[in-house]
């Protein structure tokens, strides 16, 4: 699709033909008011300029149904741009269920990004388009933004949480991704390139390196048994701990009584703050790995737990509640 | 001149640098804050002079990144902050309400040392080495990771931050009670309402971003850890607290400019102001509604999605009081008698340029779109075209209005008439196209950037250097006029406050005799005192002008 916008980027995402009628629509009506105001501003300048030294003007002091006029009118332009803009939003907020995941990782001053099979892109990122596609974010150190000006998003990535942006390609192509949140010294060359491709092409370049050591599930499954966990966490449900088949995405029954999705910032939280959520029916035992684990392995991790959605899950020890809803 | 005024009262260093006459603590503030101009107006062209290719040939990107972190601090809370409230408010309120000082004169002088102090912990923070944080001194950078002067700064600014708290209360205690026999609330200039309001954010929103920058400044000496995720912290906390202060901020920046908008219209086109009680309740009501919107400076932070939708949805509630201002400003020109003198010139440049400033924030209001525009150089001019074109052309517009008062003195015309077109032009090359390289990707706070950027930043560089000219002949006419200039005489334009009504310059205790104010505010009909007869010459003589 070519831009329709003029001094816009190339419109390669699901999200940038909105953003760009978006701002087509903001720009028109406020070009409006200022074309009115402008104009009334000069016509009024000449039509009423001072014509001898002692003139003075007439002594209008107000309206108020013109007052009333020149708030309501601009509210209700307003509103119509609040919500367009939020119908768009709150899209961008809600991945649909069926992305393809890729994690990314910023870091002061580079950004890392891991493919499903487990291949790494240092400044890159490859993603096939007419795909959903989810970054999933975190950061090192200080607060990152992972923007593509040709897909009109952008997410930052902030340290001690996950933050996740979701777009779907639509146009092949390489297209700039800047940080755009200052990160210190080199914040203006911590960039690289979104490669577009077609489906085909994205899967025979995914499938033509090696990953097989690099795949994060199976990293993630020797970190689990290398830091123990799997002592507590037993697959059928006998251990100190619950059982992590089925977990992630279905509902968690808690010690107080509430609910919670397992997902990804679940699944770290436990990891670094175990006390924070203790499931119903288990005792506050699992020591914290805060410090212990890089972001990568912290993924690495998750990648496990997720892959181990599909295991059977046991009749007991699972802490997953009664009600049962999978994403 | 034969007369006795505040300026030629008393004479040598001590009785400038221990007055308690709000008239020369105003004139202290004018050094000040110029210098801090200076310094970061110095700042601003060594950046835009590097961004004039693509690799940036000027400085290192340590440097850069110091530059425009410096530039940040210097004008936002050295220069616009206490610019027209500092200067013009404390010299004119008590004329304007006809009385003697302001309700605290010791403390008055007490907030400029304050802010001479805090300046002088930034000016060291700037000379050993700077500070590269933004002036946003977003965490964890700022209290970890950066390797720069970070605590003289925030001690400075924390330090400031008593100033403008000070300054606040004394403003309010003022206008409620030391108003003049008749001068009612609905008498009063909008100047005094627009730094009523502008005083009730001062009092209000400072204390927070003191505390926001002591909890960063202990966070780096001490490693606590509020904001440090390693230690259980959240540096999305910080932002909350320091957006708390600084969105609201913004509006102590621009109330006071549009407070001054409101005086030079009505008096050069010689008639009320349209609609002064929507003027004088929307200065209120941007000081309230401008508390809420904090957030939408974090709509891409990962906020909850209904926090972002109700920031969204305020923030396009505080733009309506702001356009009523405009709409009732130019309905102000309607069957006025307007003329071309200098200050108009600064006004309708300020409405001009804040149209452009406060619509683009609805640009940046609109979740969907500043999911894009987030963090851009169209933020950059969005706020650029608010704080220099309208709070800075307000801040010079108003100088110039009251020059006449402040030195009994004319600058020349002519002269000046070039300058505000200068500022202008200027302006408008080196900002404009900054709009079109944030919606083209471009990030703010890059010393580096694609060279398909290139021509639009060498654009905004070819301004800037009109622009600086544009800022650089005031300085240098507005200081020859002090010792040069046509003598001024008590009103000379005429305008109708109650700061016209004594002599250029006033005397020190300002009025002879306390005045009873029974006239409309801007009433060019009742008011004989202003020589507007027929025949009679629009530039009345000065008094004892021997």
């Amino acid at each position: 699709m070519q831009s329709q916008l003029p001094f816009s980027p190339d419109q390669a995402s699901n999200f940038a033909p909105h953003v760009d009628d978006l701002m087509l629509f903001i720009t028109l009506i406020c070009l409006f008011f200022a074309v009115a105001v402008t104009a009334a501003i000069i016509i009024f300048f000449f039509k009423f300029h001072r014509k001898s030294p002692d003139e003075v003007g007439v002594p209008i002091h107000g309206d108020s149904r013109l007052e009333a006029a020149w708030m309501i009118v601009p509210l209700i332009l307003a509103m119509a741009m609040f919500g367009w803009g939020a119908v768009v939003y709150v899209d961008y907020r809600h991945a649909p269920p069926d992305t393809l995941d890729i994690y990314v990782i910023g870091k002061q001053w580079m950004w890392k990004a891991q493919q499903p099979n487990g291949l790494r892109e240092i400044n890159e990122l490859h993603v096939p388009a007419g795909r959903n596609v989810r970054l999933i974010l975190a950061s090192e150190d200080v607060i990152h933004d992972f923007f593509v000006p040709a897909f009109r998003v952008k997410m930052d990535v902030v340290p001690g949480h996950y933050n996740t942006m979701w777009f779907r390609p639509t146009k092949p192509g390489r297209y700039h991704f800047f940080c755009s949140q200052y990160c210190g010294t080199n914040h203006a060359i911590m960039g690289g390139w979104v490669t577009v491709m077609e489906p085909a092409d994205y899967a025979a370049w995914l499938s033509g390196s090696s990953g097989a050591e690099a795949n994060p599930v199976v990293a993630g499954e020797k970190l689990f048994a290398e830091k123990a966990c799997v002592t507590c966490h037993v697959a059928n449900g006998t251990g100190r701990a619950p059982s992590l088949n089925g977990v992630y995405g279905a509902k968690v029954l808690l010690a107080d009584g509430s609910t919670v999705v397992a997902d990804e910032a679940y699944i770290r939280e436990s990891i670094l703050l175990p006390n924070a959520k203790i499931v119903a029916g288990y005792q506050p035992v699992m020591p914290t790995f805060q410090g212990q684990l890089t972001e990568e392995q912290i993924l690495s991790l998750t990648a496990y737990i997720k892959s181990l959605q599909s295991q059977p899950v046991p009749a007991t020890g699972a802490g997953i509640a009664p009600t049962t809803e999978k994403r | 001149m034969p007369h006795e005024d505040y300026l030629n009262a008393t004479y040598g260093i001590r009785s400038w640098l221990l007055t308690t006459d709000h008239k020369r603590i105003a004139l202290l503030w004018l050094g000040s804050v110029t210098v801090f101009f200076f310094i970061g107006g110095l700042f601003a062209t060594m950046i835009r002079i590097h961004l004039l290719t693509p690799t940036g040939y000027l400085v290192t990107p340590e440097t850069y990144n110091r530059l425009f972190t410096m530039h940040g601090v210097a004008m936002i809370f050295f220069f616009l902050i206490p610019s027209i409230p500092a200067v013009l408010g404390n010299f004119l309120i008590p004329l304007m309400i006809g009385a003697k000082d302001l309700a605290f004169p010791r403390i008055n002088l007490l907030s400029w040392y304050i802010y001479m102090i805090g300046g002088c912990f930034a000016l060291y923070s700037f000379a050993t080495g700077g500070l590269d944080t933004g002036w946003t001194f977003y965490t964890p950078l700022s209290s970890i990771y950066s390797n720069s002067a970070v605590t003289p700064a925030v001690i400075g600014i924390f330090i400031n931050g008593f100033s403008s708290i000070l300054t606040g209360l004394n403003f309010i205690v003022t206008i409620h009670t030391m108003r003049a026999p008749g001068m009612t609330w609905f008498r009063l200039p909008l100047f005094v309402w627009a730094h009523y309001a502008t005083s009730l954010i001062m009092i209000l929103g400072t204390p927070v971003i003191a505390i926001s920058l002591l909890l960063v400044g202990l966070e780096r000496m001490f490693h606590l850890g509020f904001f440090n995720p390693a230690l259980g912290g959240d540096p999305i906390l910080f932002q909350h607290l320091f957006w708390f202060y600084s969105h609201p901020a913004v509006y102590i920046m621009v109330l006071p400019a549009m407070g001054v908008i409101s005086e030079i219209i009505p008096t050069f086109a010689r008639r009320p102001i349209f609609g002064y009680s929507f003027i004088a309740g929307s200065s209120i009501a941007i000081a309230v509604i401008g508390f809420f919107v904090w957030a939408h400076h974090m709509f891409v932070t990962g906020e909850s999605v209904y926090a972002a939708l109700t920031f969204s949805f305020l923030s396009y509630l505080v733009a309506i009081p702001s356009a009523v201002k405009v709409f009732n400003w130019t309905s102000t020109l309607y069957k006025g008698s307007i003329s071309w003198d200098t200050p108009m010139i600064y006004a309708l440049g300020f409405i001009g340029l804040f149209l452009i400033g406060g619509l683009t924030g609805l640009f940046l209001a609109c979740l969907g779109l500043d999911i894009h525009i987030h963090d851009t150089y169209f933020v950059v001019a969005h706020f650029h075209y608010i704080m220099v074109g309208g709070a800075v052309m307000g801040y010079v517009g108003g100088l110039h209005f009251w020059w006449p008062k402040i030195t009994g003195r004319l600058y020349p015309e002519a002269l000046a008439r070039i300058a505000a077109v200068t500022l202008f032009v200027g302006f408008n090359l080196t900002f404009f196209p900054q709009f079109i390289l944030g919606y083209l990707g471009m990030p703010r706070r890059y010393h580096t950037y694609p060279p398909e950027f290139q021509v639009l930043n060498v654009l905004s560089t070819a301004g800037a250097s009109i622009l600086a000219l544009g800022y650089l002949l005031p300085m240098l006419y507005l200081t020859w006029s002090m010792r040069y200039g046509k003598v001024a005489g008590q009103n000379p334009w005429p305008a109708t406050g109650l700061e016209w009504k004594t002599d250029s310059p006033p005397p020190t205790e300002n009025f002879d005799v306390t005045p009873v104010v029974t006239w409309e505010p801007y009433d060019f009909q009742n008011r004989p005192d202003l020589g507007l007869t027929a025949g009679a010459p629009s530039l009345a003589p000065a008094h004892g002008d021997d």
